[in-house]
């Protein structure tokens, strides 16, 4: 079952440098992982989760970004850690799946050598040990001919094939976690099945700790165990997939689930929170972040700067009055009505 | 692929023709004609008819050309009436100076412009990043003739460590060691005055390319395996930076064997350059029609070699 904690965030802040400030695009998210879990990180385009990811794993520009704060694993604070130090665990104990498979594949090379790649400094097996081996990643992801395909340039392969490779290049060393960033967007829907299955089925054979980063809630619904809401680089929401999708609390965790169109809906509005995620630069930094988008809610309702509440065991919502309102579509409840004023 | 290159070559006969009636035409309607100044004033008039007649200078434009023509296909380009030579044996001649020179700067152009490229595009905004643009800006700045002077007179006339003219030194036999030698010590200077000036393009490109890719997502990919950083500048990054300059270098070779006007001349070198010039300056009509054909003709075999050199190096790319 659920394992220990592999991976420890505490109060990260990730920020970017634009002319001379730093804005952070992560504003103190902490979290954790554990082995054999899939935890999802939801929220919309732009709140911050590919930001999360790259920090955890190192891969961004050190000239222009600033991480504070602690993420820690295997007793070793990665956000201190030296290029040099984060190779050693990069691709080896932690790796990442990307979103765009067309793009994340270097055009002039053999899917075998860039799967080998990692194996080369990961690994002490020689050439015909690491090549047996980039078979066998080829067959466990599902791909039928590893020898042709082991040949073969990325532009001769559909995309959902693609990701098929990148996530043999995740797994190659058995990392213990392993971070998709929206693994499925790019792809058509009958494929995005195909990849969420398979990522599932991998996990069962290594269980890993796997961060999923997805806006699509019916993949959360699917695959994950806990899940973090996040809006303008905060952790707004978070518990178990279960409770999460029966007792949503905070308002823009009950905007996504309203926001997704319900067939079976006897109303046929929809109900949406209007706006946007501010752009890094005008995000607000103190107060409720999500305050600006349901200014009905009067200033006084609220806590200051809402933390995060743990509501019941493993379910936390960083907002203080959700008792006080509903939506159109609840039965009975607060006091203030929230939903799109259509 | 060798059904493409010989389809390429077909295409270029209709090209080559269109270009061909228009070079004709133009060589025609160019004022002055061959005879003046080479013939003393004094020439009786009717002479000089005479001889014009006799040269054809006087059927339509299309007689002429037709003529040409045919001759061109049997290899005869007609005879220099500055040179009283055969055309093609002239021309023959020139390219072949030419050749070695345009190979021997094209090896010291990518051999300095490739390097600097790579460490500047690396070492983006560093000292040595700025050190290095701003060298190509000022290479660039610089005209040739300007530069070319500066060499001949400090390397030729005041070090005397370059010959100063010519393509190779007379009192040597042909076809000896010390011959092959002294030719390729008349070329170097000549060869690296026209290196300098090419680089800018080439290393403010590659540099351009390499900051380009380092944001790619397939580098991205690369980082995340963990492989170190010097791996992922030579397998992923400059890799794909050199593709676009390898598909230059078809241009860049046929480019070059048109020969460079102003190294030739100033260097006084035996090339195709210098015979253009002087050919137009003395209306050698036959001459002129001869080399800009060969111009055309090279810069459809160059995008021709370019996409053949890109169909090699990058795998997206077949040319069936
Ligand atoms: N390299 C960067 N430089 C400056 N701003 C960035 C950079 N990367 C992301 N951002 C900004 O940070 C915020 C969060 O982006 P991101 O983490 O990509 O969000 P998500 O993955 O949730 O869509 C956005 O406002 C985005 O514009
Ligand atoms: S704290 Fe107040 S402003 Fe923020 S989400 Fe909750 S109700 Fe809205
Ligand atoms: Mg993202």
């Amino acid at each position: 079952m659920k394992g220990n904690e592999l991976l420890k965030i505490n109060n990260l802040h990730t920020g970017f440098r634009i002319k001379d400030t730093f804005y952070d695009a992560v504003d103190g998210v902490s979290l954790s992982v554990k082995k054999n879990e899939i935890l999802a990180i939801v929220g919309e385009s732009g709140c911050g989760k590919s930001t999360l990811a790259t920090s955890i794993i190192g891969l961004y520009d050190h000239n222009k970004t600033r991480v504070q704060g602690e993420i820690v694993f295997d007793n070793k604070n990665l956000a201190a850690l030296s290029e040099e130090e984060m190779n050693d665990i990069r691709g080896f104990q932690i790796s990442m799946i990307f979103q765009d498979p067309l793009s994340a594949l270097n055009p002039l090379m053999r899917i075998g050598e860039q799967i080998e790649e990692g194996l080369i400094y990961h690994t002490k097996l020689d050439k015909s040990k690491r090549d047996s081996r980039v078979l066998e990643l080829l067959q466990q992801v599902g791909i039928r001919n590893p020898e042709r395909v082991a040949r073969q340039f990325p532009h001769q392969l559909s995309g959902g094939m693609r990701q098929r490779v990148i996530i043999a290049i995740a797994i190659a060393c058995k990392p213990q976690i392993i971070i998709a960033d929206e693994p499925t967007t790019a792809l058509d829907v009958t494929i995005q099945a195909q990849i969420l299955d398979l990522l599932i089925e991998l996990q069962a054979e290594t269980e890993a700790g796997i961060i999923l980063i997805t806006h699509d809630l019916g993949v959360v619904a699917e695959v994950a165990d806990r899940v973090a809401v996040m809006y303008a680089g905060q952790i707004i929401e978070e518990a178990a997939v279960e409770e999460l999708f029966a007792n949503p609390k905070h308002p823009y965790t009950r905007s996504l689930f309203n926001s997704i169109p319900q067939m079976n809906s006897q109303s046929d509005r929809l109900n949406v929170i209007e706006g946007i995620v501010p752009s890094l630069m005008n995000l607000p930094r103190s107060g409720c972040r999500f305050s600006s988008r349901i200014p009905w809610i009067p200033g006084e309702a609220h806590e200051e700067n809402p933390a995060l509440h743990e509501i019941s065991p493993g379910h936390f919502v960083r907002c203080t009055c959700w008792k006080e309102f509903h939506f159109k579509t609840d039965k009975g409840g607060g006091t203030h009505e929230l939903y799109a004023n259509k | 692929m060798w059904k493409t290159i010989v389809r390429r070559f077909l295409i270029m006969i209709p090209q080559l023709f269109v270009l061909s009636v228009i070079i004709f035409v133009l060589a025609k309607f160019m004022p002055g004609d061959p005879f003046t100044g080479l013939i003393s004033p004094q020439t009786d008039p009717a002479r000089i008819a005479e001889l014009t007649e006799k040269a054809g200078l006087n059927d339509p434009w299309h007689i002429q050309y037709m003529r040409w023509i045919g001759n061109a296909f049997q290899g005869d380009l007609g005879l220099s009436y500055t040179y009283k030579r055969d055309v093609a044996d002239l021309i023959g001649e020139r390219a072949l100076n030419t050749f070695w020179l345009s190979l021997l700067s094209v090896f010291i152009l990518y051999l300095i412009a490739i390097p600097l490229g790579i460490l500047a595009g690396r070492y983006q905004n560093s000292r040595l990043d700025k050190t290095i643009v701003l060298y190509s800006f000022v290479t660039y700045a610089i005209p040739t003739f300007v530069l070319g002077l500066i060499f001949l007179f400090l390397f030729g006339y005041k070090l005397e460590w370059f010959p100063t003219s010519g393509s190779v030194d007379i009192k040597y036999e042909a076809g000896t060691l010390r011959y092959y030698w002294d030719k390729f010590y008349h070329i170097l200077l000549p060869s690296f005055t026209y290196a300098v000036l090419g680089t800018t393009g080439i290393i403010q490109y590659l540099r351009s390319e390499i900051i380009d890719a380092k944001t790619m997502d397939y580098v991205r990919t690369a980082r995340s395996k963990g492989i170190p950083m010097r791996k992922v500048y030579s397998k992923h990054i400059f890799r794909n930076s050199l593709l676009p300059i390898a598909a230059f270098l078809g241009f860049t070779i046929t480019g070059l064997l048109g020969g460079s006007i102003f190294v030739e001349t100033i260097f006084g070198y035996p090339g195709m350059g210098q015979l253009f010039v002087s050919s137009i300056s003395s209306r050698d009509y036959s001459v002129i029609t001869a080399l800009v054909m060969l111009f055309g003709f090279l810069a459809l075999l160059g995008s021709l070699l370019s996409d053949i050199i890109m169909s090699i190096v990058d795998p997206r790319i077949r040319i069936e």
